[in-house]
């Protein structure tokens, strides 16, 4: 007995470190604690989900830095350390290293059920009806629809909704689905997981349809490949990432489609309907 | 206050330290704010007490100018909401507090304005005039006019709508608001409103200027310096930039944005109203200083005000109708080729303007203009404007991929760079009557620091490495210069100490949009960065690190 106590304890004292060192890997992640569907403080956006996923695969634990997505996010995040991974980038963001992309989404139109929907940005429809554009804010930057209907010079009736909005409220980016609803305004043209999600939230029912076409001229895609981000350093973090998206490709896909997030295929020359 | 007098010429009357002495200058003693971010503001004196308010977390310090090494007498820590940080556009600076009525005012980054007592620090007041939700932040140093303090947003980064109010300075209480866009009655225009040029006459032309509906998110932000003419009492002041459309998102001259607006100090009603730039194209604040003088102009005595622009232009308006009087080129622009002095319009040039799908090179002056809000400085005696300011050119193109909030964009991509001759920086001494450059010292980074000119025909301003430079008002010769610890972009102010001698102080501490890269720790890779000015300061981190120092000057 008094040979066999130290022995167990020993054995104990060794179950015990590896356990604190399976436990010891955090996955620390920065997201805005209020913008669905993709990320809020209660972990219920899409975006928490799949980084659960990721943290079951990494056998990690997950750590939030809550911060609102504002301009110098990255910079006061990510590459400020407080964090290693920001969730829903676009692939290749040139300030960041990202993985492959764990889904590509497009702009899409937002009317309302029954009435005219535009079949594409060369539609007269919006040059009657009353088009609401997402606003970023920064100077000189705006989304791809406002760009392309500005190109065209549809201005008189085009109204902006920040994506900002007011940060008192929940999820203040959903306004501009929230307007379509209300007859604010007759179509949105937004960001197609934002619409995904609110569009089906809403009392009055609505239809999406992707914006075609899918490339603008050059300069003005529609559609973005989303990934994950790294500081530019970090190659290992992004290739074990890039490996747990992998393994985990059928249950991200199925919480996309849980979400609603508009998806389109990576090899499809135009955006069919949305299922 | 900052700007010296309601004048705006940051012009002392202190002649102890001249031309000729100022060579010996000493440093008397340092403080630390204990916040390496960029600092602009300016020390503020009255009797024994210095004030020193620190960029975000806005801490206010008073200083015991009578004891030696100028101990702290008390702090007032306004505890701002962190998240206050991510809403400011460029570096989380203020411009400093303002002393009135035996009160110190000052605003904070979150939105609030507050009083102390000066003596003791005491809280007489504090209101929320900022919704950081919004976007909306205060970097400004108020102004307090008689009986109230006026206050201006800043955010028209994030679609905010511009505005000016005036608090009760005893209470707090809001007493009138004018925006800078929308219907006459949000802007204070009424039967007062008598501008100088028949584009600026019409009812609502604050939304009839504009698509539908854009003019609520149309930017304006009033971030800048107000002057203050006593016999008139008329308040002057300049709007943001319009935002957040594309330019060609929103045809028309999207009033009353990039301009200036004369009003009523008391009731803030609009006298009359100017646009620098109409239509915008180019994010020129119209938020910079304005100096009051009255001079000869052809034979005549004029009440005028002076402003020199981020277009690159110097302006001689008349304060008393807004009729431009002069408009002459300070700095190098090819973006516009001249103010058209019989309608008051700038012309733009074609082949300079922003379009999508292409690059377009070599605009000048960049986004952040021939000067932006380091404020310039007049000495009467050499009837001279010492202008501290930019030598910068941008190239421009919408490419970038960005993403926001969950939502990826396309960006404009700017990329500021030096202008001709490759200095970055420039110190002019501008003959107001002559309307032209009597000497020009040429920096190497932009010069961010406001200027200070002394009846000892000395004029003092800081440059971005961190020195500290006291020049003669009349030649420009280098009299004295002093290597602080890290770059300048403060404002220097002189005073008479207790002891009845001149001392000239100065915060240290690099940062604002220029210096973000240093401030910020922003990666001189990303050359678009610091909304472009990150490629035109990526040598900036080998010259000079964060900082946050106080320094003051005396002969020995």
């Amino acid at each position: 007995m008094c040979s066999a106590f130290p022995k167990s304890m020993l054995l104990a004292g060794a179950l015990l470190a590896m356990a604190v060192h399976a436990q010891a890997r955090d996955l620390r992640i920065c997201a805005d604690p209020n913008n669905l569907p993709f990320s809020n403080q209660a972990g219920e956006g899409f975006e928490n989900k799949i980084v659960a996923l990721l943290a079951k695969e990494l056998k990690a634990e997950v750590h939030y830095t809550w911060w609102a997505q504002r301009r110098g996010f990255i910079r006061n995040t990510l590459k400020a350390g407080l964090c290693d991974v920001v969730p829903g980038m676009p692939a290749n963001l040139e300030m960041l290293r990202t993985t492959a992309p764990y889904y590509r989404s497009t702009y899409v139109f937002v009317t309302r059920a029954g009435e005219p929907q535009p079949t594409s940005l060369n539609d007269d429809l919006l040059r009657r009806a009353t088009v609401g554009v997402q606003m970023i804010g920064d100077d000189g930057s705006n989304t791809p629809p406002a760009h392309a209907l500005a190109e065209r010079n549809i201005v008189e009736n085009v109204r902006g909704y920040s994506v900002y909005g007011d940060y008192r409220e929940t999820s203040p980016p959903a306004r501009i689905i929230e307007a379509v609803a209300n007859h604010e305004i007759d179509i949105a043209i937004a960001w197609g997981p934002l619409a995904g999600y609110f569009g089906r939230r809403q009392s009055t029912p609505l239809l999406l349809r992707p914006v075609t076409p899918q490339f603008d001229g050059p300069k003005l895609p529609m559609v973005f490949d989303i990934s994950m981000g790294v500081r530019r350093e970090d190659t290992a973090l992004r290739a074990e990432l890039d490996d747990a998206l992998e393994q985990r490709r059928p249950e991200i896909e199925a919480i996309l489609a849980e979400f609603g997030v508009p998806r389109v295929a990576k090899n499809s020359t135009h955006a069919g309907a949305l299922p | 206050m900052p700007a010296k007098n309601y004048a705006s010429t940051r012009y002392s009357e202190l002649s102890e330290i001249n031309a000729d002495n100022v060579k010996n200058l000493q440093v008397a003693f340092t403080f630390s704010t204990g916040v390496n971010r960029g600092q602009e503001a300016a020390p503020l004196v009255s009797g024994s007490t210095m004030y020193v308010l620190s960029p975000y977390p806005n801490v206010l310090f008073a200083l015991d100018l009578s004891k030696p090494g100028a101990p702290p007498k008390w702090k007032y820590e306004p505890n701002p909401q962190p998240a206050a940080q991510g809403v400011a556009c460029c570096d989380v600076v203020n411009r400093g507090p303002v002393l009135a009525n035996g009160k110190i005012y000052f605003n904070t980054l979150d939105g609030n304005t507050i009083a102390l007592d000066a003596e003791n620090g005491k809280e007489i007041w504090k209101t929320k005039v900022g919704n950081i939700n919004v976007g909306e932040t205060i970097t400004m140093a108020p102004l307090v006019v008689k009986d109230k303090v006026l206050v201006g947003n800043s955010g028209g980064e994030f679609g905010v709508r511009g505005w000016l109010q005036a608090l009760d300075a005893y209470t707090g209480k809001p007493v009138w608001k004018a925006y800078s866009t929308g219907p006459d009655k949000d802007v204070l225009i009424g039967p007062d409103f008598k501008p100088f040029y028949e584009i600026d006459r019409g009812e609502d032309l604050g939304t009839k200027t504009w698509p539908p509906e854009a003019w609520k998110q149309g930017g304006g932000a009033a971030w800048g310096w107000i002057s203050y003419d006593p016999d008139s009492n008329l308040i002057y002041y300049g709007t943001g930039n319009p935002g957040p459309w594309n330019s060609d998102q929103r045809p028309g001259d999207n009033k009353w944005t990039s301009g200036i607006f004369a009003r009523d100090a008391d009731t803030g009603q609009a006298r009359w109203a100017y646009q620098w730039s109409p239509h915008d194209i180019f994010d020129w604040d119209g938020i910079n200083e304005q100096i009051l003088l009255d001079m000869e102009w052809q034979g005549q005595t004029r009440k005028v005000l002076v402003r020199p622009e981020r277009n690159g232009y110097l302006y001689i308006l008349d304060r008393t109708t807004g009729e431009v009087l002069s408009a002459t080129a300070y700095s190098e622009v090819n973006a516009v080729s001249g103010i058209d002095l019989k309608t008051g319009r700038p012309q733009y040039v074609d082949s300079k303007k922003p379009q999508l799908n292409k690059v377009v090179r070599d605009i000048c002056p960049n986004a952040s203009g021939a000067k932006d809000w380091n404020p310039s400085a007049y000495s009467h005696k050499t009837g001279f404007l010492y202008i501290p300011h930019a030598n910068l050119c941008m190239d421009l193109q919408h490419s970038e991929v960005n993403y926001i909030a969950g939502t990826p964009y396309v960006g404009a991509e700017a990329r500021f760079k030096a202008g001709p001759g490759g200095n970055r920086g420039v110190v002019d001494a501008w003959d107001v009557q002559q309307a032209r450059s009597v000497w020009s010292i040429k920096e190497k980074y932009p010069v961010w620091s406001g200027a200070l000119a002394t009846a000892g025909d000395v004029v003092f301003y800081g440059t971005m490495e961190g020195w500290f430079k006291a020049v003669h008002a009349v030649t420009g010769q280098v009299l004295w210069q002093f290597k602080t610890s890290s770059g300048i972009i403060g404002q220097p102010t002189t005073y008479r100490g207790p002891d009845g001698h001149q001392y000239v102080a100065i915060l240290s501490g690099v940062g604002g949009w220029a210096g973000a890269i240093v401030s910020g720790d922003l990666d001189p890779r990303d050359a678009t960065a610091a909304l472009g000015f990150v490629n035109a300061m990526a040598d900036l981190k080998d010259e000079t690190t964060k900082g946050g120092t106080l320094y003051v000057f005396r002969l020995p």
